[in-house]
């Protein structure tokens, strides 16, 4: 996340609203899929690819999330490989880590932020 | 002092190992390994899992860093070509040359290749390394019939990567009359024949090989009974042959037949020199396994560090899964003779094949084989090794005590003596397994492995650590708890019991009182189901659907792509040609692939998230409803056609099926559970393979409960016999509230019995004798969720707002997944196949 700190488009995803409670939704960028959460436990909001990277399934945003050692994670559908949603690191297994972004909600907007040097999101 | 090691294998890595944790003045010692491979040491003994998904990194004993990490210079890739003892120095291929005080040579072994005319034609492979494995999946794309030369235990282990490497037809070839035959007779090399038979090997015993045949590559092989068989890829796993080069060109003392002769302590004819793993030769014997070279380095280890230790041999007793076939051999597997007796058991149906060999006057074990069912393999080695006294009927050893066998375990685990060996491969005694639950608090079977490194080789023996935990916290008097995760500190009956009491109603409420954290897709889904348990409310509302595992969450079952499925309910799999048609034209409109389900209903595939809610609204106005076949639920109640049709029928099976199925559609459990009704002892509708099965008999219904087809199948028991109607759903009400009340989640039913003390009796005291006076209480919560019951398809279907989260894109509602891609398959649609 570190690299991230100046050149990002914030991108209007949805109304907050429109995500469930607890739970993610997916947000079509361009020709991209980006998971979007609202982790209403903790007051705070996540994205990530929408990618799996185990079986390259677009699955993510309909993943249970939670929490491990107090780290919050989604656990993909499929098999329930789990990725941390700060790192985007795989927490049990040795899957590759997912891309995660900034969230930002603002007048009840959800922005997410898209670095500008990144290239395309994983397809 | 000066410690050079040729060979980093399993057993070169385990040396270094212990002489780092054990030696205390390891600051003195220098230490440096030479390599041939260009990989650190890893674990060859599960090499084929390599095939599995395991990658290298997986198999790895130990990361390169660790060698750095503890001080010691590792050469990889770098073999050494030869040693100069005058000098007392080594010299390696890249041209090091390195002094040494000690020399420990852990060079291993190779294959033996028989010197058959050919072996050098492509297509012809040795199984010893991640190399050979890796040349190997290269080739095996071209390959359609493969060949394994050796039925030993390592030609087996080939034969299952020819399977794992997509391989359809493979033949074992064995030159000797029988399969294993250093570990297992002629009886159960038949059983253990048939039952790689039955997953689709051939084995063919008595076979010479003559000839490779082919040009350039394998196509044939020629036999010396002048028969043939068409190859395309071979692989020899024919025996190992001790790598003694460099000894032998040192001039050091090798046997006939190879392998660098050692004494007791290892130490070969020359005294600054020793040798260990399997290329050794210990009183005329090479041991190919690794618990034995595990045990020399330790002996090797100890006396460099200062105390005294020698090597006496070692029991070749073994326990592996071939191919998923147990087999196991201990103690003397083959003793024959007057003073003997054997007692054999054999099921050739089953596949089962157990043979003991004890005294003549029935007091002592002395060996056996297994093979099929290798479950009592621990005990039966303890009884041999320590000379514990036998049971007045011997054969209780094999068959079990009758009834239950979890009495018989857990009295054998207390009977062993302290220095009993648990684990062979890291030689940790019952003691040293019990002190780590007492002494250190190891209360899981990972901080167990952690502190000990019991269970860390083989793992066969964590059964066996895991009943000696659970025994030895019971005997400090420790409860044993059961907790669902970390979020909360109950197990789930205990959480069954609270979310009751204190009427909860959703998650959130639940994680607030019961638990703590943010929870997690292991707690989730198991509050909701019991939730759905206890109240039976509509899963989606009150914010609990995104509490639900996905599946329950959008009401479908997701498949491979991310398309969902959609099984209507098809009550007892009788349904009326209308029904037929609209089933048909709601797939074609949607182009779903159709397929006929085991559970007698249709399986609807392929459909977007979008197309769900459009397509259960045709499903519900032509009169069907939700299958649950997403949830841990009530799935099918299956039926043969009974008394209304069938010559044979005694009752009416297809209207009691139906009446069932009405009845506990919607019952969401601790898994899914499935049931059928048969109308006469013919069975027809499996009745006995279900979690709850009828059988229609002379005077009623007899009731069977707990069976399970899937990966274990299990027969049902009979609970109860000659029920009228409504006693056989009284019964079913209390069983089935009793089972969601108190099993394990995503426990079965049949595991859930398997796992209860007293076993069938002690439930049919329960159900039918109401032995907890909790009968009354049991039919009314089950007549609560038969009251309770909706289907939630119908719901959303008049809701939208529940139909909004049926949409693949928030910000794009109307639009499907795009990548969602199919494949055409004789003449409908399947799911593009995954990486």
């Amino acid at each position: 996340m570190s690299t991230i700190t100046e050149n990002i488009t914030w991108f209007a995803a949805c109304r907050s609203a429109d995500v469930p409670q607890n739970g993610g939704v997916c947000v079509k960028y361009n020709n991209d899929q980006i998971a979007l959460f609202n982790f209403t436990r903790r007051g705070e909001w996540y994205a990530s690819q929408n990618m799996c990277p185990h079986r390259m399934q677009m699955a993510l945003s309909r993943g249970m999330i939670g929490s491990q050692d107090g780290e919050p994670k989604v656990a993909c559908p499929f098999h329930k490989r789990t990725f941390s949603l700060i790192t985007g690191a795989c927490l049990n297994g040795d899957e590759c880590a997912i891309k995660t972004y900034p969230v930002k909600v603002e007048d009840g907007l959800v922005y997410i932020g898209i670095p500008e040097a990144d290239g395309p999101l994983p397809a | 002092m000066k410690i050079v090691i040729i060979g980093n294998g399993m057993v070169g890595y385990k040396f270094c190992e212990k002489l780092v944790s054990k030696c205390p003045d390891r600051d003195l010692l220098s230490i440096v390994v030479f390599g041939e491979e260009i990989r650190p040491a890893y674990d060859r003994v599960h090499l084929s899992e390599f095939f599995s998904g395991k990658g290298a990194a997986d198999l790895a004993l130990a990361p390169a860093s660790w060698y750095s990490d503890n001080n010691i210079q590792l050469h990889l890739s770098d073999p050494v070509t030869s040693i100069d003892r005058s000098n007392k120095t080594v010299h390696s291929h890249k041209g090091l040359t390195v002094a040494y005080d000690v020399l420990i040579l852990a060079t291993g072994s190779s294959a033996f290749v028989p010197p058959i005319p050919g072996v050098e034609k492509e297509g012809v492979f040795i199984y010893r390394t991640i190399e050979d494995l890796e040349m190997m999946q290269d080739y095996a794309k071209r390959a359609k019939k493969g060949a394994v030369i050796g039925g030993g235990l390592l030609g087996l282990e080939a034969a299952k990567a020819m399977i794992d490497l997509g391989i359809p037809d493979t033949v074992v070839i064995e030159f000797a009359p029988r399969l294993m035959p250093r570990q297992v007779d002629d009886a159960g090399s038949r059983i253990l024949k048939s039952k790689l038979e039955a997953l689709g090997l051939r084995v063919q015993t008595n076979k010479n090989t003559a000839a490779i045949l082919g040009d350039e590559y394998i196509t044939g092989m020629q036999f010396t009974d002048e028969t043939h068989l068409p190859v395309d890829m071979l692989i020899i796993s024919a025996g190992i042959k001790p790598r003694d080069e460099l000894a032998r060109a040192a001039g050091l003392e090798v046997g006939a037949r190879g392998g660098i002769v050692v004494n007791d302590h290892m130490q070969t004819s020359d005294p600054n020199i020793f040798a260990i793993g399997e290329c050794a030769l210990h009183n005329g014997m090479i041991y190919g396994l690794v618990a034995p070279g595990y045990e020399m380095a330790e002996v090797v280890a100890a006396q460099l560090c200062g105390s005294v230790k020698s090597f006496h041999g070692f029991d070749m007793s073994t326990k592996l899964k071939l191919i998923g076939v147990d087999v196991a051999s201990f103690g003397d597997p083959f003793i024959a003779g007057s003073e003997f007796r054997s007692v054999v058991f054999e099921d050739s149906c089953k596949g089962i094949y157990k043979r003991i060999n004890i005294t003549a006057d029935g007091k002592q074990l002395l060996g056996g084989i297994l093979i099929g069912d290798a479950a009592d393999y621990n005990m039966l080695l303890q009884t041999v090794k320590n000379k514990l006294a036998l049971p007045p009927n011997p054969e209780d050893l094999i068959l079990g005590a009758r009834g239950s066998s979890e009495g018989h375990e857990n009295a054998g685990v207390s009977s062993l003596p302290d220095e009993a060996l648990i684990c062979s491969c890291e030689s940790i005694t019952k003691g040293q397994v019990c002190n780590a639950v007492t002494a250190s608090g190891c209360e899981t079977v990972d901080a167990i492995k952690k502190c000990t490194k019991a269970g860390t080789g083989c793992g066969g023996c964590i059964p066996m650590i895991k009943d000696l935990m659970v025994h030895t916290m019971k005997s400090q008097g420790k409860y044993i708890r059961n907790v669902l995760c970390e979020h909360f500190d109950l197990s789930r009956q205990e959480l069954y019991d609270l979310i009751k009491v204190k009427e909860l109603k959703s998650y959130d409420l639940v994680l607030n009182e019961l638990g703590h954290g943010d929870g997690c897709e292991i707690c989730k889904p198991a509050v909701s189901s019991i939730m759905a348990s206890i109240w039976n409310e509509m899963i989606l509302k009150k914010g609990n659907d995104t509490a639900q595992d996905s599946n329950d969450r959008y009401l479908a079952n997701i498949q491979k792509g991310g398309t969902y499925s959609v099984v209507p309910r098809i009550p007892g799999g009788e349904i009326t040609p209308d029904k037929l048609i609209v089933i048909g034209s709601v797939a074609k409109k949607y182009n779903l692939y159709t397929k006929i389900t085991g559970g007698q209903r249709i399986d609807l595939f392929g459909a977007h998230l979008n197309d769900l809610p459009n397509i259960w609204k045709e499903l519900i106005e032509a009169g069907f409803e939700s299958g649950h076949a997403y949830g841990k639920a009530l799935r099918t109640v299956k039926s043969c056609v009974g008394s209304t049709w069938c010559r044979f029928g005694l009752h009416d099976s297809v209207s009691f099926a139906i009446k069932i199925e009405e009845r506990y559609r919607g019952v969401r459990a601790p898994h899914k559970f499935k049931s059928g009704v048969s109308g006469c002892i013919r069975e027809c509708a499996e009745a006995q393979a279900k979690d709850f099965g009828i059988m229609a008999t002379e005077k009623g219904w007899n009731l069977y409960v707990c069976g399970n087809g899937g990966s274990k199948p299990q027969h049902a028991q009979l609970l109860a016999t000659d029920l009228d109607d409504e006693t056989c759903i009284r019964y079913i009400d209390r069983f089935l509230m009793f089972y969601i009340k108190t099993a394990d989640p995503l426990t079965r039913t049949a595991a859930w019995l398997n796992k209860m003390e007293g076993g069938i009796d002690y439930l049919r005291n329960v159900v039918v004798n109401d032995s907890l006076g909790l009968a009354a209480e049991l039919e009314a919560a089950m007549q609560l969720l038969v009251d309770n019951y909706s289907c939630e398809w119908k719901e959303v279907v008049e809701n939208p707002e529940l139909q909004k989260r049926f949409s693949h894109f928030v910000n794009a509602p109307e639009e499907k997944d795009p990548s969602v891609k199919f494949e055409p398959l004789r003449e409908q649609k399947i799911a593009a196949n995954w990486k």
